[in-house]
């Protein structure tokens, strides 16, 4: 770190630290760093870590928007630590753990609510078996690709689930990256397990407690849209119940 | 090395009667939410019109003449303010709900909603037009 070269400046941080062992709640600690305008935040605390404060606990791994770790509210809005970058910050940056999800130890949240819930709605092609290894790839035209494709851009990061006020009030909601995954796959033609997925997602702890906010979306480091995939299931499911109820003789 | 980890994670509360005032998106959230208030009172409103003309001509000219009270008068156009915004907000996130895919391409966002918009006013001139106001 050369202090003189261009665009090099302190960061003032505020850090939300929490020691399971020792805290009875978490506390704000400050740090001044000394930065790269061109970094990111997840530079930042890297050097925080490496030279200043090795305590300090956050997750990254990839550094370029693709792994989905380093999820935090940088500022009170949910961002990932490598896509936020220090120029966008001129003041003192406020650095928290996902909302919404319980603390394990300073920035890292406990993720198993998420990835519990992303099993229950089966986010894997579950296939017809008629199509055998020996026939080789199974073929997908580009308009079959685009109708899910958007929705295949999800890293989990779970951005969405800190934005999403339903999820932060009411915990059972199976939420918005999981159910954007499960329409994902209910939308590919390769894929038969949209009755099972419903089982899930076409309920009240499913798409039904979703008052479409849209909080998801606006902060979607990937572009997924989740708002538009749980108002689509919601249309289709709606389709469902009319079909079962008063056209009971139209097969689905 | 060999030191006992104990979990013990911390659980943040989300404050039930005050969330919204923590960003702008979730205040214009609430904004939509609060205005279809209005837009059900307008339709109790409605009913107890009903009400009044199926109870008799007086007791339809004393509903009318209420109407036209200053106060009633504020509440309409409040209404209206409200039914309008809610309306735009609505029709503005249409293309989230219905996606009209062409081939490899999806629709613009403006056709879809635009669409909306246009079977609106459609379906206003008609019912104003059938209510013989032209």
């Amino acid at each position: 770190m050369t202090e003189n070269r261009m665009g090099a400046r302190q960061v003032e941080l505020e850090v939300l630290r929490y020691n399971p062992e020792t805290d009875q709640e978490p506390k704000f600690q400050r740090y001044s760093v000394p930065c790269i305008n061109e970094w990111c935040v997840l530079d930042a605390l890297n050097y925080l870590k490496d030279n200043l404060d090795p305590t300090l606990a956050y997750r990254w791994s990839c550094h370029m928007q693709v792994c989905g770790s380093c999820g935090m509210m940088i500022n009170g809005e949910p961002k990932l630590a490598c896509k936020a970058m220090l120029r966008d910050y001129p003041g003192t940056i406020r650095i928290e753990p996902l909302a919404h999800f319980p603390i394990e130890r300073d920035l890292v949240s406990v993720a198993d609510d998420f990835i519990a819930k992303l099993k229950r709605v089966k986010p894997y092609i579950i296939s017809d078996g008629k199509h055998t290894i020996e026939q080789g790839e199974y073929k997908q035209t580009p308009a079959q690709l685009k109708r899910y494709r958007q929705f295949a851009m999800c890293i989990n990061c779970m951005l969405c689930y800190a934005a999403c006020p339903e999820y932060g009030l009411q915990p059972k909601f199976i939420g918005p990256a999981a159910i954007s995954l499960a329409h994902r796959y209910n939308l590919d033609s390769r894929d038969v397990g949209r009755d099972e997925r419903q089982e899930e997602i076409a309920t009240n702890e499913g798409v039904w407690e979703c008052t479409f906010v849209g909080a998801c979306s606006d902060v979607c480091p990937k572009h997924v849209d989740p708002a538009a995939a749980l108002q689509q299931v919601k249309v289709a499911s709606t389709v469902d119940w009319y079909l079962e109820h008063f056209m009971s003789w139209v097969k689905k | 090395m060999g030191e006992k980890m104990s979990r013990r994670p911390y659980v943040r509360e989300v404050p039930p009667t005050s969330w919204y005032f923590r960003m702008p998106r979730y205040m214009r959230y609430m904004a939509r939410e609060v205005t279809s208030i209005f837009i059900g009172i307008y339709t109790a409103l409605l009913l107890c019109g009903l009400a009044n003309l199926s109870a008799g001509p007086e007791k339809w000219d004393s509903f009318i003449k209420s109407l036209q009270a200053p106060s009633s008068v504020i509440f309409h156009w409040l209404a209206l303010a409200f039914a309008l915004y809610n309306s735009f907000t609505w029709f503005n996130v249409a293309p989230k709900a219905l996606p009209l895919q062409f081939g490899e391409e999806l629709a613009p966002d403006s056709v879809v909603a635009g669409g909306h918009y246009v079977i609106w006013v459609l379906l206003s001139i008609f019912i104003l037009f059938w209510a013989g106001v032209f």
